[in-house]
């Protein structure tokens, strides 16, 4: 009986020590949870850092002691480092808990008590680069859109830019606005919680699958394209009717041929196709530890004919977010391995000591290094002879694939997709794009990742 | 200044709670009283330096003097319970003296942190609780016609928890108490005892089948009656008693087996048919899904403990007046944001060093009632600090009982005081018993030797 009770009382202690050690930042970050008050009351916020050391977010106490939270880039970093009033965005709500923290040394803290002082929270050091960013921003212009570019052998995100923003100094003032406008999607951010149709760079997924289920004779396939393919009552088109004549593997996926896809999805084994979304986290959490939206498309076998054909451009139910398309093209770029994408690099308390650091991690592979290098082909031929031959003769070599997605029936209307890397040989960046209404993602959105690729090798 | 008296002390704190647990284990490493008394007099330091201590930096974050008043009134309780138990009862075990003390010690802490006026009322009930509590041992010793009260012990329960559910005020959905003159009484606390009273002496003589039965229905009259009260807490612990009881009076396993398959089916039933039943199994699954209501107290509850980590937050430094009840039903969690995860650990180290004691007690007795009546009120005992503790930690649904001598609620620590004091009772029956049998001894040994001296002479 002792024995018993002893034993569940054991079991008790080490399930609390568990749950109290393994849940802590999570239960002092919910919001029903008013200790978080307690820390605010204590500690000032920490700051926020771009990678490079600039200040993205700090905290200023006039000599009446009242706090303003400052972002000195204003509109440049509003959603990646987001606001932390009316509710809390971005990796202000993220790190939230060391930023109310306060780690600092016990002898300084006394100081501070001496002189009234609130203590320093800790630091939040993040892996964006403002100079990639600033780019990202400027060239989107006044388009709606977004961009995010990471590293692929690391999965730090080195910008992450959303358009239509927001002064995150004005927050208090335009919020009631904000809210007020029902259609407003300006506090969206469109690089990880935006869902689109990927158009073509979706090819990639569907040439995955077929490379997939034909190994060896992938390189043998051949379509005579007229301009369309048509299936019962189905028709797809190619990108303004333009007549491809006769392709292969290769010259399909470059110059993105529809009807050649919509022949090969025709040709796709259903269930197994399903297999390798659910594979590429379709419909499937993402290993992010920020907002995001799940990307949506199911295939199986009650998939119709219609449906395959649409699905096999990028077209019809599918729904992708650009960090998802980053994350795929980072699985390209890596060997067919993904690394989890990251925001924030350490955390370091007022005195410059390391609190937390952290590093890159490995999610998984999502494809085998062999189906990676062939993609990777692909991609490099689609900047030599293909859709973004802006690329083309460069100081280093790029690889992607453009996407002109319609999101509606008038014809023309499309957002303009690019998501690529480079050095072809050696991936070190990797870059998505989407400008929505633009147009084709050859004329628009390939320039802006020429931009940005340009300031990463610094040309 | 005062922040290193408030850090500091949070480890000093630790490190006395941490030593007295120690010796509250290690005295079990000597058979009799005589040569543990070194321990106890190490516990007695170690409790009265964590006791001022807490007091210490209650005081220096309050800046009240009032509270220092009210620790020298606790000390002088609390010493002078231990030193005229120790001369009222020269044979009484020091252990459960020492325990009591410090377990009430710490709910004065608490309490003094949560509420001053509570605080006091509780300090009032203590004292009262103790001086009744003295004279029990000698009652015990003295009233030999204990064990023949069976049905009187039966009517008097059953009684008073009917006159409960008819008469008694609701709160919170429970029938639990009832106003006599201005003061509250909960009787299902003080009919534990009765309770185990009443089965010791149904069992002790003969335990056939039919007496087995005739308690089964008597006791679940007693469990009907609190389940129709919405009491469930108590109704499980009469349960579990029952149960226990009876498998350690027949030695049958087979009582034991249907007693728990009795048991699992009666919480299934609860679970089809009573909704409460179904919000708290709810809130302990997922309480984080209902966080608005029925999740809210273990929710809160989680918070508390997660936010004070290993050496808590310090005194006055967490917001634990945020969980509803938390002075009674969730004094644990209390306790773990404030004083820390291994000082609330150390705590139910002692409530189980305690409980090994009482086993032990029971395990030696010779005489049967007595022995069923220790192992019984073990029994209550350390299934009621399970089902508090458990339930403020999401380790099992919540029940809502008290943490017995820690939590307020005079009914509450009368009841626990008076358990602890009839336990010492036993245990001086027990050595009184030991005694004889070494005079028995003794005797037999002088006549051997008288004889062998005999025929020593004759020859």
């Amino acid at each position: 009986m002792t024995y018993l009770f002893v034993g569940i009382f054991l079991a008790m202690m080490g399930y609390t020590c568990r749950y109290a050690a393994t849940h802590r930042q999570e239960l002092i970050n919910n919001s029903y949870n008013g200790r978080q008050e307690l820390f605010i009351a204590q500690n000032t916020r920490g700051k926020i850092y771009a990678a490079d050391g600039q200040v993205l977010a700090e905290t200023q106490t006039d000599e009446n002691g009242r706090e303003t939270r400052v972002y000195p880039y204003a509109n440049l970093f509003a959603h990646a480092v987001g606001y932390a009033s009316n509710g809390r965005f971005g990796i202000e709500a993220q790190s939230n808990y060391y930023l109310i923290n306060s780690n600092a040394k016990l002898s300084d803290k006394v100081a501070n008590d001496m002189a009234g002082e609130k203590y320093p929270g800790d630091n939040v050091f993040s892996t964006l680069d403002v100079d990639i960013q600033e780019v990202a921003y400027q060239s989107l212009g006044i388009y709606k859109g977004a961009v995010i570019v990471t590293e692929p052998a690391t999965g730090r995100v080195l910008a992450m830019v959303s358009k239509p923003d927001f002064d995150p100094n004005k927050i208090d003032e335009i919020w009631e606005s904000l809210i007020e406008d029902k259609d407003s999607t300006v506090l969206l951010n469109r690089a990880t919680q935006g869902l689109y149709p990927p158009g073509s760079t979706f090819k990639i997924v569907t040439a995955l699958e077929y490379i997939r289920e034909n190994p060896d004779t992938y390189d043998s396939y051949s379509y005579q394209c007229t301009g369309r393919f048509s299936h019962g009552d189905d028709v797809i088109n190619c990108y303004h009717g333009t007549v491809h004549g006769s392709v292969d593997f290769a010259r399909s996926f470059a110059k993105s041929c529809n009807s050649s896809f919509a022949n090969i999805g025709m040709q796709l084994d259903r269930n197994r196709f399903g297999d390798t979304l659910e594979g590429l986290l379709f419909n499937r959490e993402l290993p992010v530890t920020f907002a995001y939206s799940q990307s949506r498309l199911v295939i199986d076998g009650n998939t119709t004919d219609s449906q395959i054909m649409q699905a096999a451009i990028g077209q019809g139910a599918t729904q992708i977010t650009p960090l998802h398309l980053n994350m795929i093209t980072c699985a390209v770029a890596n060997g067919g391995i993904l690394m989890k994408p990251y925001l924030v690099d350490c955390v370091k308390n007022a005195e410059g000591s390391s609190i937390r650091q952290y590093s890159p991690s490995t999610y998984g592979r999502l494809m085998s290094e062999e189906e990676a290098a062939a993609l990777s082909g692909l991609m490099q031929e689609v900047v030599k002879s293909g859709t973004a031959t802006r690329l083309s003769g460069l100081t280093y070599t790029a690889a992607g694939k453009t996407g002109s997605a319609e999101y509606n029936n008038i014809k023309g209307d499309s957002h303009a997709w690019f998501t690529g890397f480079a050095p072809a040989e050696d991936p070190r960046i990797c870059v998505t794009v989407i400008i929505e209404g633009a147009g084709s993602g050859g004329d628009y959105a390939v320039p802006i990742a020429k931009r940005i690729f340009d300031e990463f090798f610094g040309l | 200044m005062e922040l290193y008296i408030t850090e500091l002390s949070k480890y000093i704190i630790t490190l006395f709670a941490a030593l007295y647990t120690l010796e509250a284990f290690l005295v079990f490493r000597y058979p009799d009283e005589e040569r543990r008394k070194g321990g106890y007099m190490r516990q007695n330091l170690f409790m009265f330096l964590v006791h001022f201590s807490c007091f210490l930096v209650i005081c220096f974050e309050t800046g009240k003097l009032e509270y220092l008043l009210f620790y020298a009134l606790q000390q002088i309780l609390l010493f002078a319970t231990i030193v005229l138990f120790c001369m009222i009862y020269p044979k009484g075990n020091r252990l459960i003296v020492n325990n009591m003390c410090m377990l009430l010690s710490i709910g004065f802490v608490v309490l003094s942190r949560l509420s001053f006026e509570k605080a006091i009322r509780q300090f009032f009930i203590v004292t009262i609780s103790i001086i009744t509590g003295m004279l029990i041992p000698y009652f015990i010793h003295k009233l030999k016609f204990l064990k023949s009260l069976t049905w009187v012990y039966a009517a008097v329960g059953i009684t008073a928890l009917g006159i409960v559910l008819i008469l008694g005020s609701t709160t919170y959905g429970s029938k639990l108490s009832y106003s006599i003159a201005g003061l509250t009484f909960q009787p299902s606390e003080f009919i534990k005892i009765v309770f185990v009273f009443f089965l010791a002496s149904a069992l002790y003589e003969s335990h056939d089948f039919l007496r087995v039965v005739l308690t089964a229905v008597l006791a679940g009259i007693h469990v009907l009656v609190l389940v129709a009260s919405k009491d469930l807490g108590s109704a499980l612990i009469f349960f579990i008693v029952y149960v226990l009881m009876v498998f350690i009076a027949t030695g049958n396993w087979l009582y034991l087996l249907l007693g728990s398959g009795g048991g699992c089916m009666a919480a299934v039933l609860a679970y089809r048919f009573f909704p409460h039943v179904q919000v708290r199994v709810q809130a302990w699954r997922d309480p984080f899904s209902c966080i608005d209501d029925a999740g809210y107290q273990i929710t809160q509850s989680l918070f508390a403990i997660g936010s004070g980590g290993w050496f808590g937050m310090g005194l006055f430094r967490g917001t634990p007046d945020s969980i509803p009840f938390v002075e009674a039903d969730f004094i644990y969690s209390a306790v773990a944001e404030e004083l820390g995860i291994v000082f609330s650990i150390c705590m139910l180290l002692i409530c189980i060093s305690c409980f090994i004691m009482f086993m032990n007690i029971a395990t030696r007795l010779q005489n049967r009632f007595y022995q069923l009546i220790a192992f019984g009120l073990g029994i209550i005992y350390i299934f009621q600090v399970f089902l508090t503790v458990g339930g403020g930690t999401k380790f099992i649904p919540m029940t809502g009982v008290t943490l017995p001598l820690v939590s307020y609620g005079g009914s509450s620590v009368l009841t626990t005081i008076i358990m602890f004091f009839i336990i010492e009772g036993l245990y001086i029956i027990r050595q009184e018993e030991g005694a004889k049998r070494v005079k028995k001894k003794e005797r037999r040994r002088k006549i051997k030797y008288q004889e062998a001296h005999k025929t020593e002479e004759e020859e």
